[in-house]
């Protein structure tokens, strides 16, 4: 099976541009070249990582204190405003993260590298549900993500699952062992909490089905306790949460000298090298970039791939390229929301500075509300908010819904025109959108248009654009 | 049990639905467009003809404030704050005062199609989160980490076989935990709205039309973004509508820029479906977290609510009276106001209910006192009820469900005998 460029363009990147620096990729090789080489993008379009972000944390609980500690009306009146400034400034971060996401996306000649940062971010989701917190995704992402997407699978593992973000997230920051120092005192409000334990087994490693039992899940979550953080300095081990004595997972014991770190590393790491992770990562992998029901042996590849490397992801990749399945012309898989505004996004070749054109403050705020977080909640994406810590649907029933079409109808057009008001000519915008095996009914429809706004949201809403 | 069938005796799902609709459609190849314009949906009887309407409210009600316990010797003393402005409340029982933004909804509280449930939560306790307080009322287990991924609602769906997927509505921008889960719900937000010119709409559908999950989804989109255009009468006159059946196209604007449709819209849009064959639809308010100048937000909150309950009573006209409308919120509030002339996040909290299907005129469920003694934590009201076991007997008797289903699927571990039954 022969490489095509277009079609991997699609399938592994965020879709073609029309810009000739941004030619797509020649070979597999030159795939995983690109994503092997410096990450332009992360200097071009830079976003806030999570040990920057952190600053904001710290503020905001010094605030929080004083707040507390108010004597008078005034100083908590006071104390409240800087609070709220603080929160401002944050959701003002968020939003201009999401434009530089996007812009990542369209400027690329390494869409993959895009993409597996989209993949794992969603596969390791993570929230703050609090205050200026909520708005940390993408630093999480930034910091705990982007940079381990070539590596093992045990180090992004480790990296995600131990990051303040996910403590929060998950519950696993204040998880207090039945029969630790912090619960034998009785300083109250102390529990297990088997959040994180779960979810790392369910989700995050094995995969639901994956052969575990409440007991272990039990087990790894006294395992757990202790792995916490503070504002202050990040990630934190406080011995005085951690379940003394040893702790058995699906048949392997761990501990039962003082409590540390390095068991749960040692836990992570097993999980990680586990037969049923194995299968796990390489099926959702090949839903996610091949197809909904994948065939059966490329997934046996990837598999085979990941237990003869411990689990390195490059070597996952290097099979989701070259196997025959991952050149399949019929297109599969439904790009979901924000990926296919991206695409789109790409295909339009939407300046960066069109970002500053849209005034300061406030008003470059309801750009960004107006253009992509309304929209993207109605095509039931709202931007880094997915319901649960599984992430997003990977279905597509679950997007192509009367609503989910209507919404990515609606914005196909109405936001091109105010990305880039000198809209192409559909004519030429089907070619360099879709390539040169756009369907006839599409390219007809281009002609046809009365108009070029509705003639460029007829390509970008042909199934032919929406799938990859 | 009811058995979920049309009049037909035939089950139906919505890929069914569509390609009955269509079917002379098709024949017409690609101006099928034309046909949900022309051929109004009709449905043969649901699988039930009561409509239960969920609304959350989101932010946590203060439920103290919504039904005042003025006859409470601490009341006062707790709240005077917030009421020291404000109008004065609206009598009920004489031991309970309503809040005076609820004043249109006095008539139907005289004639017994609205009541309240006091002092009661889900089993949420301490931490007082929205975020999982939320979670944990739409998912209705006992607590989060038996939480599932799925809502009550969904699973009470999922108990019923042969359901159709217009069943059930989500209506809003709101992806509601409640109703998600295996069972399939539509979910339709009112404000979704395409100008696009009848020549645009063809075009549209002919690049979807090799696509059939493409072309289904848009076909019905069309004909909901249709039934609102009619009905609403906003966004188009006769004229433009007889226009666009001519023309097969769809030139449906905008009305709201692009911003979230109002709660107006949404129970517009919700009254249009239970009128159909839809019977159950759920969506949120929000506003309700009133730290500070409370007055003015419960205003607004409660005007909403209001808005809400009266759009869908005047719209639903006959069908009101087997209609149920739950309002239900993650917690209550502190008992005593705060420095701010505002409330805290509390624990237990009031359930109001509105439609001519349940007895109201009364409100239900014991009251635990203000005492500082009688307070959960010495600062919120002490929850008596689990308002799931409300939100089950209400559907047991709307719906005909066992007992047993709803305590072990839909409710799983809770005790209905807790509730009395609510439904006429």
């Amino acid at each position: 099976m022969t490489f095509d460029p277009i079609l991997a363009e699609k399938r592994f990147g965020y879709g073609l541009s029309p810009i000739a620096e941004l030619a797509p990729a020649t070979s597999a090789a030159e795939v995983l070249a690109r994503v092997r080489g410096p990450d332009d993008m992360a200097v071009r379009f830079p976003v806030e990582g999570f040990s920057t972000f952190r600053e904001r944390l710290k503020t905001a609980q010094a605030v929080q204190r004083r707040a507390r500690r108010a004597g008078t009306q005034v100083a908590k009146a006071e104390a409240d405003r800087q609070q709220k400034a603080l929160q401002r400034a944050a959701r003002q971060g968020e939003r201009a993260w999401l434009w530089q996401v996007m812009m990542r996306r369209v400027w690329t000649r390494d869409g993959f590298r895009e993409r597996l940062t989209a993949f794992w971010g969603d596969h390791f989701t993570a929230r703050g549900k609090v205050g200026v917190l909520k708005r940390a995704s993408v630093p999480y992402i930034e910091d705990a993500i982007r940079p381990h997407i070539l590596g093992r699978f045990e180090d992004l593992l480790a990296s995600a699952v131990t990051h303040p973000l996910m403590l929060h997230y998950l519950d696993q920051a204040q998880s207090v062992g039945p029969n630790s120092i912090r619960a034998r005192r009785k300083e109250g409000g102390v529990g297990l909490n088997e959040n994180l334990a779960r979810e790392v087994l369910e989700l995050h490693t094995l995969g639901v089905g994956g052969g575990y039992s409440q007991r272990d899940v039990r087990q790894l979550a006294e395992l757990l306790t202790g792995l916490s953080y503070t504002v202050e300095d990040g990630r934190k081990f406080r011995n005085r949460f951690a379940e003394p004595g040893a702790e058995e997972v699906l048949g392997q014991s761990y501990g039962g000298g003082p409590a540390r770190m390095a068991d749960i590393r040692a836990v992570l790491r097993d999980l990680a090298r586990h037969p049923t992770t194995a299968q796990h990562i390489a099926r959702k992998l090949a839903v996610h970039f091949i197809a909904e029901t994948p065939p059966a042996d490329l997934v046996a590849a990837l598999v085979d791939a990941y237990r003869d490397t411990e689990g390195d992801l490059s070597a996952l990749y290097q099979v989701l390229l070259t196997h025959p399945a991952a050149m399949t012309p019929q297109q599969q898989n439904l790009r979901l929301p924000a990926e296919y505004m991206a695409a789109s996004m790409r295909a339009l070749a939407v300046a960066p500075e069109v970002y500053h054109q849209f005034g300061r403050g406030r008003q470059r705020e309801q750009f960004i509300v107006q253009l992509f977080q309304r929209p993207l909640a109605v095509m039931g994406q709202p931007w880094q908010e997915p319901l649960g810590p599984d992430g997003w649907e990977e279905a597509d029933a679950s997007w192509l819904t009367p609503q989910g079409i209507a919404g990515r109808l609606h914005w196909a057009l109405e936001a091109p025109v105010r990305l880039r008001p000198d809209l192409p000519d559909p004519r030429v915008f089907v070619e360099s959108a879709l390539g040169p095996n756009a369907p006839e009914t599409v390219r007809f429809a281009a002609r046809a248009a009365e108009n070029r706004r509705e003639g460029i949201a007829l390509v970008l809403a042909s199934p032919a654009f929406q799938r990859r | 049990m009811t058995q979920p069938a049309n009049a037909n005796g035939r089950t139906l799902n919505r890929r069914d639905f569509l390609r009955n609709s269509l079917s002379q459609g098709a024949l017409l190849g690609c101006s099928a467009a034309a046909s949900p314009l022309l051929t109004p949906v009709t449905w043969a009887a649901g699988p039930w003809d009561h409509r239960l309407v969920v609304i959350i409210l989101r932010g946590g009600m203060d439920g103290l404030d919504v039904l005042r316990p003025v006859g409470d010797p601490d009341f006062a003393t707790l709240r005077a704050p917030l009421l020291s402005s404000g109008a004065a409340g609206l009598d009920l029982t004489g031991f309970h005062q309503m809040h005076p933004a609820l004043a249109p909804l006095l008539p139907l509280w005289r004639r017994g199609e609205l009541g309240f449930v006091q002092a009661v939560s889900t089993p949420y306790r301490d931490k007082r989160s929205h975020f999982d307080g939320q979670d944990l009322l739409e998912a209705g287990t006992a607590d989060l980490t038996a939480a599932g991924r799925d809502g009550w609602l969904n699973r009470m769906l999922q108990t019923v076989p042969g359901l159709s997927g217009q069943t059930a509505f989500s209506v809003g921008h709101d992806n509601m935990l409640l109703l998600r889960g295996a069972a399939d719900v539509a979910h339709w937000s009112p404000d979704v709205a395409l100008s696009l010119s009848p020549q645009g709409a063809r075009l549209a559908e002919l690049v979807m039309h090799d696509d059939p999950a493409f072309h289904d989804a848009f076909l019905e989109a069309q004909q909901l973004m249709l039934a609102r255009a009619t009905s609403d009468g906003l966004a188009m006159d006769a004229a433009a509508a007889d226009m666009m059946m001519e023309q097969g196209g769809m030139a449906v604007t905008s009305q709201t820029d692009g911003r979230p449709a109002g709660i107006e819209a949404i129970a517009h849009f919700t009254a249009e479906r239970l009128r159909e064959e839809t019977r159950i639809a759920a969506f949120s308010i929000g506003g309700w977290d009133t730290h500070r100048r409370q007055v003015r937000g419960m205003d607004q909150a409660l005007g909403s609510l209001v808005q809400a309950i009266e759009a869908l009573r005047t719209d639903l006209g006959d069908v009101w009276q087997k209609t149920a409308v739950v309002a239900m919120t993650e917690f209550g509030r502190t008992a005593r106001a705060n420095g701010t002339d505002g409330t805290d996040h509390g624990t237990g909290g009031t359930m109001m209910f509105a439609g001519g299907a349940l007895r109201g005129g009364r409100v239900y469920g014991d009251w635990p006192g203000l005492s500082e003694a009688a307070l959960y934590d010495r600062r919120d009201v002490m929850p008596l009820g689990d308002v799931r076991a409300y939100a089950g007997q209400i559907m047991r008797g709307l719906f005909g469900l066992d007992r047993s289903v709803i305590e072990t699927q839909v409710f799983p571990g809770v005790d209905l005998a807790q509730a009395p039954a609510l439904h006429l």
